[in-house]
């Protein structure tokens, strides 16, 4: 269950990380900084919950269903 | 031809009543038939019951107006949706379980078998409802300015608002939950679709992202940041946090995780919603287009449909418009459907110990309309903005996450006496600071505080009384009787 912890990185690249990000330069892709940072700390949590749920033992095996 | 975009938006409305009416057809109506379609949902009509969810007049005209009129800070919105599913990930599968085992219907019920108190459970379904009827008006304060905005002014907002409450009530008393699926299929489709369309066209209409931005940066130095203004980075933390957790302690929500039909879907779930959360980016891109193309406007709430009134012709705006319709439509109705249930099930029912199942139907099926109208008495008196009308609701139901986070991981964290002292410490600051207008403190989202001092006293009160853990801990493991 140890994998689970990993889920502590997306609150941090959030709440932590803007605190570095918060400027309007330099661009990324047209837009500014922070907006780019804000965008691709929610692809970085999607990217990091797909990780936890494949290693999650919880997922594996049969599930309880009604 | 301006009548265009309203026969559009009132083909809208006709279609999503047929669906739900189809939906509806032939199923039994029993109030839990009603109220989470007795569990048989499958993982994408929960995908697409919680997408719905999300994607509101809130996201679509609130999102909009915001960054038209705040700018950096409109990115807490792009933020909390993505903390909320890593948070659900563990705590929604054991409400789920503990729901599936005793056979929970409402939000309240959790509260009632959890900590043992009728009491308790009847203060969070009234809380509940408090909190719903600031949302629920931020619908019907969208519906308004959508119908008198493709009405081009032929139809007040007032007027727009009482359309909206009919079709709102109307299709959840045909329909309950299922028809909010089918329509949210529909919804989704269509909002997606035209929300990718004008959030691309519009800045290209002022020549592209980059110099859309460069623009509004030089007109507003500061603007596409935090700290520019009073909300700067310690109120983006406060109402993120705040707002993540909130998420499914909103009674509609918290009664969508019993229709999952297993408890690996919310798992699955925090894999792929967070990537949705990214078509809200499109959104945001059409409030800061209308920068540049409908400059100051004094309602913030009407940037997006103003913007497309002025570049596109009548029956786009018609196509935008019942986008909107439908984005309102759908959480509107899971919302009454919610607060009406709680007051049936949970205040009325315990109160009249007589009542049949069938006179408990019936009930809640009259108070859709009282709540409706209620809130529809609300909106026609208010000018807040829909962003705003949001926030005051998380506030409330906020209150509810550190008895509930504490009830599911915990054996002992929380009892029955500090979960309703907590509870009431929280709301009361809530009201009072509704009450007074007072959004930040110290720099910080002033609900986030009463949710600290919420959690502090849950902690205490549970920590001074320990005679009633005793009760609690053989309460987790027994059913207990009705």
């Amino acid at each position: 269950m140890a994998i689970r912890w990993l889920a502590i990185l997306p609150p941090l690249a959030f709440l932590v990380g803007v605190f570095f990000a918060n400027s309007v330069t330099p661009y990324v892709l047209g837009l500014p900084f922070l907006w780019f940072y804000i965008a691709t700390c929610v692809v970085f949590t999607a990217l990091v919950m797909i990780v936890v749920y494949l290693l999650d033992p919880a997922n594996k095996g049969p599930e309880l269903q009604d | 031809m301006h009548s265009a975009a309203l026969v559009i938006i009132f083909l809208t409305v006709v279609i999503s009543l047929i669906l739900g009416l189809l939906a509806a057809r032939g199923k039994q109506m029993n109030l839990q038939q009603w109220t989470v379609a007795g569990r048989s949902f499958g993982a994408l009509f929960v995908f697409l019951l919680m997408a719905g969810d999300i994607y509101t007049t809130f996201t679509f005209l609130g999102g909009s107006g915001w960054s038209y009129g705040v700018g950096g800070p409109t990115l807490y919105i792009l933020s909390y949706g993505s903390l909320a599913y890593v948070l659900a990930y563990f705590m929604l599968p054991r409400i789920w379980r503990y729901a599936k085992t005793h056979n929970l219907i409402s939000q309240p019920d959790y509260f009632e078998h959890r900590f043992q108190s009728r009491g308790l459970s009847m203060l969070v379904a009234l809380v509940g409802v408090v909190a719903i009827i600031p949302y629920l008006q931020s619908q019907f304060t969208g519906l308004g300015l959508i119908v008198e905005i493709a009405s081009y002014g032929s139809i007040s907002a007032v007027w727009g608002m009482v359309i909206a409450m009919f079709v709102i009530a109307i299709y959840v008393t045909l329909s309950g939950v299922r028809g909010s699926a089918w329509t949210a299929a529909l919804k989704d489709i269509v909002l997606l679709a035209v929300v990718l369309f004008i959030g691309i066209a519009l800045p290209l209409h002022v020549g592209g992202f980059s110099a859309m931005f460069h623009k509004i940066d030089a007109l507003k130095p500061g603007f596409l940041t935090f700290g520019s203004t009073a909300q700067g980075i310690p109120w983006f933390i406060s109402t993120v946090l705040m707002t993540a957790v909130g998420f499914y302690m909103w009674p509609h929500a918290f009664g969508a995780v019993y229709t999952a039909k297993s408890e690996r879907v919310f798992r699955n779930n925090a894999m792929f919603l967070p990537l949705y959360q990214l078509i809200l980016l499109f959104v945001f891109f059409v409030g800061f287009a209308a920068i540049l193309i409908v400059p100051g406007l004094t309602n913030s709430n009407l940037a997006l449909m103003s913007a497309v009134t002025k570049v596109y012709a009548p029956w786009f705006v018609g196509v935008i418009g019942g986008a909107g319709m439908l984005a309102a439509l759908v959480p509107g109705s899971l919302m009454l459907i919610g607060a009406s249930t709680l007051l049936a099930e949970n205040i009325y029912r315990p109160l009249s110990r007589s009542a049949t199942p069938s006179q408990v139907q019936l009930v809640a099926r009259v108070l859709v309309w009282v709540i409706a109208a209620i809130t529809l008495f609300f909106s026609a008196n208010s000018n807040a903005t829909i962003v705003a009308l949001l926030l005051m609701g998380y506030n409330f139901v906020t209150q509810f996450f550190p008895a509930v986070i504490l009830g599911v991981f915990t054996k002992r964290g929380a009892n029955r006496i500090g979960a309703i002292s907590g509870i009431l410490v929280g709301v009361i600051m809530v009201a009072i600071f509704s009450l007074t207008g007072t959004s930040i403190i110290w720099g910080l989202n002033s609900g986030f505080l009463a949710v600290i001092a919420n959690a502090i006293v849950v902690l205490a009160v549970s920590a001074a009384t320990p005679s009633s853990a005793v009760v609690e801990s053989s309460s987790a493991k027994a059913t207990p009787a009705d």
